[in-house]
């Protein structure tokens, strides 16, 4: 509680007591925000806490004779404590131990839990619920099958995402722009967009010579659908007095166009380009599960297929770190463009 | 209707309207369309700077946009220097109340965006820093619109209009939302400008202050239909004194005119003649 309070006045404490007469050198060093000690050292307690577990409460379950999950648990602890002695000396460093050591060790005592509920009580079922051992040792011996899986996945998804794309901006616009497209485009937009990509795949996969190809166009029609919507609306909603302006500044079609139609409908087409990789994703997944044989996608129902769910988990912490650092990657990109914009989404 | 004295010689930057009429149609919703400008005529000669002033809904930036272009008259014609308007051109700028600058386009880039249009900015880049200086706004070229105030904001569109040298600077209501000092601040500034490029202005605004004090010619403007009530040239010599007997005539004349003089402004008249 006293920590809370003191997160959220820090400045008007040190205020009161820099106002007494003779303290007016405390004026030059700027208020330093004390971080309470429980928030600092979250980290190493919650891996000790894991480790006692693994170590000290004895096991009903099987468990795998490798020792990597130990070996993370320790690196947390070390990095931890690192990370809590450099604390005073650098700034960049307390801005994100301040706002990363409560949740990274909430994570690794959850971790421990996790032991606790499957390998020592054995509360959930096996094969279905290994223990983290299983998960994280599996990830370890499995390294190069799963590094090849994200990397194909990685090709696969990009080269979708982007032919959707491109395509999509160009019928975005051209719908956006022109009546008469608009006039033929749009019915055809409602009626075919809002089919799930993944419902085209047994026509995919009459009409394209391999797997790989139909699944690179069905992600691209899973992100044309959402980047055109948006784009058209975004072009066809640009503001007319920018337009009207533009003309008296003796602009022509294409000007006001590529410069004035598309800039202005450029937070719009961010949403879409959001919104299709959020459904880029599943398709890719999808995907991989029905016709590719690469892929992590793949690898989960491959590894289901042989019952080894400490596989799956892994694969699925593997995809969760990489959707997220794509997300992020579009997010940095947007960030970039709009830098005009005001109030944009924090990710 | 008033006549409209008219110069054998047409000048290249003159602007005539012809018995310009323009038609609304009726829009759903609205049972009957609306006629914004029933046979407006007007004679601008080069380098005048006139002014509209009217109730709202009397036509005003209806006849701007029809001078802009950006409408045709239902009706009659508009021609700058002889030659009849078809299309919006760089050589009618225009700037409305709300800047409308480019928000994703710097200070610098939204000056420059004319040149771009007409693809000429490698031949007069040149002349980008000589309208933030002429505009005061030199420190701010890589400042984005959502930085600038009111003023600072105003100031760029008047410099991105007039950096393409238009014959007729079109201004609709262009202080309107600047509280007032930074108007009158900013009237000495397009009065200034307008002295430097001599190019035709035409002011729509519904301060009478502002019209007094700025234009050379008054043309009030009544609503429903849009027409001409009258024309009241201004003969004072700039700069003007904004609290002269003679400016506070002719303010309480054009008051009169557009049936708003109460007793007081009436009262108010007759003390300063």
């Amino acid at each position: 509680m006293s920590s809370i309070v003191e997160e959220l006045q820090p400045r008007t404490g040190i205020d009161s007591k820099v106002q007494r007469p003779g303290a007016e050198t405390a004026f030059v060093t700027p208020p330093v925000v004390k971080t309470p000690a429980q928030k600092l050292l979250a980290i190493p307690v919650g891996a000790c806490i894991a480790l006692a577990i693994h170590f000290f409460v004895p096991k009903r379950e099987p468990v795998p004779p490798s020792h990597y999950y130990p070996i993370l648990l320790f690196v947390m602890l070390g990095l931890g404590l690192l990370g809590a002695a450099l604390y005073p000396f650098f700034e960049g460093l307390r801005k994100r131990m301040r706002h990363l050591c409560p949740l990274l060790g909430v994570v690794t005592m959850t971790a421990g839990i996790w032991e606790l509920v499957t390998s020592c009580l054995g509360l959930l079922p096996l094969p279905y619920f290994p223990g983290p051992e299983g998960v994280f040792g599996s990830m370890v011996s499995d390294y190069k099958l799963l590094f090849d899986s994200t990397w194909h996945s990685l090709i696969l998804l990009v080269s979708g995402y982007a032919l959707g794309v491109m395509v999509a901006l160009i019928t975005g616009v051209t719908i956006g722009w022109f009546a008469h497209a608009r006039y033929w485009g749009m019915p055809l937009l409602k009626v075919v967009g809002p089919i799930p990509a993944t419902a085209w795949i047994p026509l995919a996969m009459v009409l394209s010579p391999s797997t790989l190809f139909s699944a690179i166009g069905l992600i691209a029609l899973a992100v044309w659908f959402p980047v055109t919507m948006l784009t058209a609306s975004g072009i066809n909603n640009t503001r007319a007095s920018y337009l009207d302006v533009a003309r008296t500044l003796g602009a022509g079609q294409t000007y006001l166009i590529f410069r004035v139609a598309i800039p202005a409908a450029l937070p719009n087409i961010f949403i879409g380009l959001f919104m299709g990789l959020g459904t880029s994703f599943l398709t890719l997944v999808v995907a991989e599960n029905v016709g590719v044989k690469s892929g992590l996608g793949w690898y989960v129902s491959w590894a289901q297929g042989w019952a080894e769910y400490g596989k799956v988990y892994g694969a699925l912490i593997i995809m969760a770190g990489f959707f997220s650092s794509i997300m992020t990657v579009l997010f940095k990109v947007r960030d970039r463009v709009l830098v005009w914009q005001k109030g944009v989404i924090k990710w | 209707m008033v006549a409209v004295s008219e110069p054998a010689a047409i000048e290249a930057s003159s602007l005539r309207v012809r018995g310009a009429s323009k038609y609304f149609a009726a829009v759903n919703g609205a049972a009957v369309g609306a006629l914004a400008l029933d046979r407006v005529s007007l004679f601008v000669s080069a380098g005048e700077l006139v002014s509209i002033v009217g109730p709202s809904g009397c036509g005003k930036s209806t006849l701007l946009r029809l001078v802009a272009g950006l409408i045709l008259p239902t009706e009659g014609e508009v021609l700058v220097g002889g030659e009849q308007i078809t299309a919006p051109s760089a050589e009618r700028g225009l700037v409305f109340q709300d800047p409308n600058l480019f928000p994703w386009l710097t200070v610098r880039r939204n000056i420059e965006a004319g040149l771009v249009a007409r693809g000429v900015l490698k031949q007069q880049r040149g002349e980008v820093d000589e309208f933030m200086r002429l505009v005061g706004l030199e420190g701010f070229a890589d400042a984005f619109p959502h930085h600038l105030s009111g003023g600072m904001a105003q100031r760029v569109a008047l410099a991105r209009a007039m950096i393409n040298h238009p014959k007729v600077l079109l201004l609709d209501e262009p202080l309107g939302a600047l509280d007032a000092f930074t108007r009158m601040r900013m009237q000495d500034e397009v009065l200034r400008l307008w002295r430097v490029h001599r190019s035709t202005m035409l002011l729509v605004t519904h301060d009478i202050d502002e019209a007094v004090y700025m234009s050379d010619r008054i043309v009030i403007m009544t609503p429903r239909p849009g027409r001409i009530e009258q024309i009241i040239p201004v003969k004072m010599n700039r700069p003007r004194d904004r609290s002269s007997p003679d400016f506070l005539r002719l303010r309480s004349d054009i008051l009169e005119t557009m049936h708003f003089a109460g007793r007081s402004l009436g009262g108010n008249g007759s003390e300063s003649s």
